[in-house]
């Protein structure tokens, strides 16, 4: 392979957009965003490119790469079929700004939302490693917004006003595991960030660049907790009975 | 909002995206056609020291004219339909909700989308009851595994022995697997520390949760073999081979 053809979206509106085909030189090793950032160098200055880390730490590069949600930095081209051109589009659950950057500052707007972090007032601050692992987990998140694109309640249901999306449900887990927090956010988790909505069907794991089980360790758990406090008949009684929150 | 698209094609994956949601729908028919036959026989369900699991624990009374496993099989039945695998697995391939990652499902209903807060899928967050309820047919399983090694001349080992064995041990990994009750053996806990046993049962299960698609797989082919395995037997179609 000594070249490579990609196809990317230019344009300021989806339905006026349209794919650009460029060839490229390869190089071994290259991921998309080199070619895109060759593109940007030698043919179209103005191609519309968020990065800042390219290695896959900042999140900022997410896009569509053949249809399928990723960071373009951490896509190799020798990963991606040879026999046909690579299709970048960018990501459709958010604005389009322009090519491949949209505008996704819904989510932190979303994220200002949840109820801080809130430790008691005498709190000592020693924690154990067991305590904190799930945390661990949950934090090693770079906000790329991959999972929120992927995930069809907000992607093709357009359900932004009801369901805060699976970037979001993991921060809450972290707050909500957390062992020095004191807030109960239950009600808020099932009433405003809604989830129950999500119907576990886990791309959200699939996309996420960071390994994170967003669906078995953040969203199934929450939803447990939920059922504890809504759902669960016996829970309530036991509750009542040992006047246990 | 402006400038995102629910329009415009399925996808633009170009990998072969359907074959999962279609081995899907083929195997959970299949076995769907297979369980509601057999549920439905009302015979060649027992032959020597063999109950078929989808007959146990067997009930028989008077009052109740159709096949006996009907009065139990709601239980495990209700523990597959609210498990959360499947759940992901048939909303994805039977409801296309979505039928893969990144492709549209055929119904786009901008803004009217309620997910599991509306009936019936809020009925979903009953599984734990389910759970429990399958726990006491798994008892019930481990016992006739166990008196499956007790043959008319005394104790012996059948091939059945162990096809009944095997069944009960895969559909306890399901159980054990299971999401609930992860979060009922310790992941309700925020501090671990303050209970050591409950965080080292936690860790166990968390363990095979990993796993939990796998078991649930591995169980279901377990159950319908084991129980067609009886039939076979009951028949008279093959003889159960004696290996001790
Ligand atoms: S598992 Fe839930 S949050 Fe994740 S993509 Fe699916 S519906 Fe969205
Ligand atoms: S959870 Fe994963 S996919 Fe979602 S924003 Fe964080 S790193 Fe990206
Ligand atoms: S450029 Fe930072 S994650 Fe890709
Ligand atoms: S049995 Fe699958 S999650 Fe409970």
């Amino acid at each position: 392979m000594s070249e490579v053809v990609l196809q990317v979206f230019r344009g300021t509106t989806r339905e006026q957009g349209e794919l650009k085909e460029y060839r490229v030189p390869y190089v071994e090793g290259m991921v998309v965003l080199d070619a895109l950032h060759y593109i940007q160098a030698n043919y179209d200055g103005d191609l519309a490119v968020r990065w800042n880390c390219k290695a896959a730490k900042c999140g900022s590069c997410s896009a569509e790469v053949n249809g399928k949600p990723r960071l373009t930095c951490k896509t190799r081209i020798d990963s991606l079929p040879k026999d046909e051109p690579i299709r970048v589009y960018p990501m459709r659950a958010f604005p389009l700004i322009k090519d491949l950057v949209t505008d996704v500052s819904w989510n932190y707007e979303a994220k200002k939302r949840i109820p801080p972090f809130t430790p008691d007032k005498n709190t000592d601050w020693i924690m154990f490693q067991e305590d904190i692992d799930r945390l661990q987990e949950f934090r090693k998140c770079i906000e790329c917004f991959l999972c929120q694109n992927v995930c069809h309640i907000l992607r093709d249901h357009g359900r932004k006003d009801a369901f805060f999306g699976p970037r979001l449900m993991i921060k809450i887990a972290e707050l909500e595991m957390h062992p020095k927090d004191i807030l109960d956010r239950t009600e808020f988790l099932r009433k405003e960030a809604g989830v129950g909505f999500c119907n576990i069907t886990k791309c959200c794991t699939e996309v996420c660049p960071e390994g994170i089980h967003i669906t078995d360790n953040g969203i199934i758990p929450l939803k447990e907790r939920v059922v504890d406090r809504y759902f669960d008949p016996v829970m309530w009684i036991f509750r009542k009975i040992s006047g246990r929150k | 909002m402006a400038n995102t698209t629910t329009e415009g094609p399925l996808t633009l994956r170009r990998d072969a995206w359907w074959v999962a949601p279609l081995l899907t729908v083929i195997v959970l028919t299949a076995f769907g056609i297979y369980a509601t036959w057999r549920a439905l026989e009302g015979r060649y369900y027992e032959v020597g020291p063999y109950l078929s699991p989808f007959y146990s624990p067997l009930i028989l009374v008077d009052w109740w004219k159709f096949s006996p496993a009907i009065l139990i099989l709601w239980a495990p039945l209700g523990f597959r339909v609210t498990c959360y695998y499947y759940r992901k697995a048939y909303y994805r391939s039977f409801f296309w909700s979505p039928p893969a990652c990144a492709v549209r499902g055929l119904k786009s209903r901008q803004g009217k989308y309620t997910g599991e807060t509306r009936f019936p899928y809020i009925l979903q967050n009953v599984h734990r009851y389910f759970f429990y309820a399958a726990t006491v047919v798994l008892a019930f399983l481990w016992y006739d595994a166990f008196k499956a090694f007790f043959f008319e001349d005394g104790f012996g080992v059948g091939v059945g022995s162990i096809v009944l064995l095997v069944n009960a041990a895969l559909l306890t990994m399901y159980s054990v697997s299971c999401h609930s009750c992860r979060h009922l053996v310790g992941g309700k806990l925020d501090i671990f520390s303050s209970c050591p046993t409950r965080y080292r049962l936690w860790r166990w299960v968390s363990a095979l949760n990993e796993h939990h698609m796998f078991w649930a797989w591995i169980s279901l082919f377990g159950v319908a073999l084991a129980d067609l395995y009886v039939r076979l037997v009951a028949t008279g179609t093959i003889i159960d081979v004696r290996l001790i």
